[in-house]
């Protein structure tokens, strides 16, 4: 941890937020699916979807530049709770009891898997 | 122009759509592991020209940029049916794919923390598996 940066932790938690929309948009974009080619290209939820992931994984890239890979990737599975939380909010989705304790498992095995790495 | 609705919490639905992120993040894994490969070839600081020729001129670097793309396709496939709420989660799986790929193809070494973490998120992928919908 010492040797990571506030900066890099700064940069990755921003790339989770922004491809946490990502994962939003294509959502509500996969919900409007058109049949043909031209139509999932115009499909600007979807594009816009890919947008914010291109744009999060530069985020990420500039975040991952200093700092230990150990500490940083698990910090991009944070992505997963503020999607929970615009599952929830924009899409109206019910949060149970398992999504929760999953979710807790998922984050958990991620930072074992942190401290496994370094 | 859009596909008939579905009803959101058709199990059978929702449970093909789980399978197809799970197969999303073995294919995300996998690009994974070929982008590593083919940027080690890369040099230590190529520049931005070098990056964008070496993505489409490097077999293991398209190969593995291309398999985010179809990775990407099925994603949005299965978006369509499932509640993101349940699906996005599954994507941790990406992490137990990459753990075990860089194993065998890297030659990592395997230890006690890396084994507990692939089993507490499989068993975390399990229990949205089996309760998640309900």
């Amino acid at each position: 941890m010492s040797n990571t940066p506030w900066s890099s932790i700064a940069w990755v938690l921003g790339a989770s937020f922004f491809g946490s929309f990502g994962a939003l948009f294509l959502k509500i974009g996969a919900g409007k699916l058109g049949k043909s080619i031209v139509s999932v290209a115009t499909n600007w939820r979807l594009m816009l979807g890919i947008a914010f992931y291109l744009f999060s994984s530069v985020l990420f890239v500039l975040g991952v530049r200093k700092g230990e890979l150990s500490v940083l990737y698990p910090m991009v599975s944070l992505g997963s709770v503020w999607t929970l939380f615009w599952s929830r909010l924009i899409l109206g989705e019910p949060l149970t009891r398992p999504k929760f304790i999953a979710l807790g498992m998922i984050l958990c095995g991620i930072a074992l898997l942190g401290l496994g790495t370094r | 122009m859009s596909t008939s609705p579905v009803p959101l919490n058709d199990p059978a639905q929702q449970r093909r759509s789980f399978l197809l992120v799970v197969c999303c993040t073995l294919i995300g894994a996998a690009a994974q592991v070929l982008i590593k490969t083919g940027a080690n070839a890369l040099g230590p600081s190529p520049t931005m020209v070098q990056t964008a020729l070496a993505m489409v001129l490097t077999p293991a670097l398209f190969a593995g940029y291309s398999l985010y793309g179809i990775s990407t396709i099925l994603l949005v496939l299965a978006l369509r049916h499932g509640q993101l709420s349940l699906l996005y989660p599954v994507f941790a799986m990406t992490y137990v794919w990459v753990t075990i790929l860089s194993v065998v193809v890297f030659h990592e070494s395997m230890n006690p923390y890396k084994l507990a973490g692939i089993l507490i998120i499989v068993g975390g992928i399990a229990v949205l598996g089996r309760g998640g919908s309900s």
